[in-house]
């Protein structure tokens, strides 16, 4: 049977032009988004590329070191410390992600009068602009007037007051526990979205077979929630690996580098230094991640959309 | 197995506490600093989630006679609602054809699309800032509109497209078989059924906008062009004294706009959130 659809391209189609009339229509629709993200994020990709294979500064002359600057890169000892930082700050903190994720939409995933508001309140660090709740944090963690020290203090857990910013390791847990608590909204209310169309009937079935809880849990709810759960990781890894505006409010990536991450290290050296090159090199380490995340989730998408 | 309908719903309060606690409780300590009077704020002795001494506006007021921050949210706002309307009209073009049409390379734009929505900012600040250099637009407001919309349009055409194939198709063919353009079925049929995908678009793209950080910290330096993000961050903060009362004050203020959008639309913004993920 023909459907109406097929009609109508047979319509526009007797004109007998080698170019249907619908790609003409579709690609001027597109044009101007597509224009307008090849200048504003394909050119500065490569852009950024060319520049991570010169010595260029903010001026001055331009010459091409190839793949020099990220050999060097790699002998530098902050450089290496970066990079580990920011592969253990994307581990430390997607993990807790996921698990507190989780926890967070079975929670929510509760049937109780207001459920909706208290929902909309654990979304609220998703909303408020990272750099300025950092400000409340950095209130929270302030080396004299910090209220956890104070709590901590009268619960007898301290004897003084901690630099939570100041002291490596702390520093380290202190902008995971605050990317934690920006990312964690994102996590809860995507598990929670997978979370109720998993049929009940599931639910009621392994419960006659004689399935604890926990049983369910690990048998029903994760196999079925594993196509949201790798869209949610793989944009998390992502967006945690360059994040950007945590560690630039709460800790500007110290002490001493420890808490000094990809994509604040480029920003030094590019703004501060004005070493583009070696700037570009440094984030464009970022680059393998986001390659294999693209293409994972590329062949996710194309799944669901059967091509 | 069965439990009364008030135990199940005073477990789900418990449970739902430390989550709702651990979410609220910088916002409620910034509300709790930039009320405090700065003997009480700064006085060691004091039991600090209380307030003895009374509250005091002096830090709000401080905020908007001594400082630029009237002009960041005026800036915030300017930039946040004319990338937003010139975002979604792209992105509504872009994704009508996505969704609807059938035409050569349709695949290969939706990859392209999807795939420049994955770049992140940090990745391509450098670039830009030397591209706006170049345009003679550093330190302008029109760095932001220019570069603001590369990063909202992708995810406003990807939300559109899923949108409008949830919009049967049989509508706006009739509309075009009784004689309408693509652009007519466009503009008198589609957008009308598709307003709520519309307005969740919008209201992602003002947020996003309005919380972008890194853009605005590289491309501009002169303090009454600062948007609120950084503005607050970088200009409030004068050497090594914080005026903490007055900075929670602005970073509370200038959350206000897109918290409350939030509140007001709240599942816009959850269909928003998960539009990504439930797909996939």
């Amino acid at each position: 049977m023909i459907s109406r659809e097929e009609v109508l391209h047979q319509r526009t189609s007797a004109y007998g032009v080698r170019i249907r009339p619908e790609t003409v229509t579709a690609w001027s629709f597109l044009l101007p988004t597509v224009l307008l993200l090849l200048v504003l994020a394909v050119y500065p990709l490569i852009y950024a590329f060319f520049l991570s294979m010169t010595d260029a500064q903010v001026s001055g002359p331009v010459h091409f070191v190839g793949v020099r600057n990220f050999i060097r890169l790699l002998r530098t000892a902050i450089f290496t410390l970066t990079l580990s930082n920011t592969v253990w700050y994307t581990l430390a903190a997607v993990t807790a992600k996921l698990a507190l994720g989780l926890a967070l939409a079975l929670v929510l995933a509760q049937r109780a009068p207001g459920m909706r508001w208290i929902r909309g309140a654990v979304l609220i660090p998703w909303v408020v602009p990272t750099s300025l709740a950092m400000l409340a944090w950095t209130w929270m963690f302030d080396s004299t007037y910090s209220v956890i020290n104070w709590v901590l203090m009268h619960v007898g857990m301290i004897n003084g007051p901690i630099a939570w910013l100041g002291t490596p390791r702390l520093a380290r847990f202190a902008v995971v526990l605050v990317n934690v608590w920006s990312g964690l909204p994102f996590f809860g209310i995507n598990f929670l979205a997978g979370l109720v169309t998993i049929p009940q009937e599931l639910y009621e079935a392994a419960t006659v077979d004689g399935a604890g809880s926990l049983v369910r849990f690990r048998r029903v709810t994760l196999p079925l929630l594993r196509p949201v759960l790798a869209t949610v990781l793989l944009f998390s890894v992502v967006m945690t690996s360059s994040d950007f505006a945590t560690i630039f409010v709460l800790t500007k990536g110290g002490p001493q580098n420890t808490t000094q991450i990809l994509s604040t290290l480029a920003y030094k050296l590019g703004l501060a230094t004005g070493d583009l090159g070696n700037a570009a090199a440094i984030s464009l380490y970022l680059f393998p991640v986001l390659a294999v995340s693209t293409y994972v989730q590329v062949r996710l998408m194309r799944r669901v959309w059967q091509w | 197995m069965v439990r009364s309908p008030r135990r199940r719903a005073a477990i789900a309060y418990l449970t739902a506490a430390p989550f709702v606690l651990f979410a609220l409780f910088p916002l409620v300590w910034m509300l709790m600093a930039s009320l405090k009077q700065d003997v009480e704020l700064y006085d060691l002795a004091q039991n600090p989630f209380l307030v003895r001494a009374g509250i005091t506006w002096e830090h709000y007021n401080f905020l908007f006679t001594h400082t630029a921050f009237p002009l960041w949210l005026r800036n915030s706002m300017v930039v946040a609602s004319v990338t937003t309307v010139l975002s979604v009209l792209l992105a509504l073009l872009a994704a009508y054809a996505l969704a609807r049409l059938r035409f050569a390379l349709a695949e290969a734009a939706t990859t392209f699309v999807f795939i420049v929505y994955l770049v992140p900012t940090t990745l391509l600040f450098l670039p830009l800032a030397r591209l706006m250099a170049l345009f003679h637009l550093s330190n302008t407001l029109w760095s932001l509109i220019a570069t603001y919309p590369a990063f909202m349009v992708p995810f406003a055409t990807w939300m559109l497209t899923a949108y409008f194939t949830t919009i049967p198709r049989d509508v706006e063919e009739s509309a075009l078989v009784d004689g309408c353009t693509r652009t007519g079925a466009l503009w008198h049929v589609v957008l009308p059924l598709a307003r709520p995908g519309i307005i969740t678009a919008a209201l992602f793209g003002f947020t996003l906008a309005y919380s972008e950080f890194i853009y605005a910290l590289t491309f501009i330096s002169t303090t009454s062009l600062k948007t609120v993000t950084t503005g607050v961050v970088v200009d409030l903060i004068r050497g090594d004294f914080f005026y903490w009362g007055s900075l929670m004050g602005g970073a509370l203020v200038a959350s206000l706009p897109v918290v409350l959008l939030f509140s007001l639309f709240l599942d816009h913004y959850v269909a928003g959130l998960t539009a990504g993920a439930v797909r996939g």
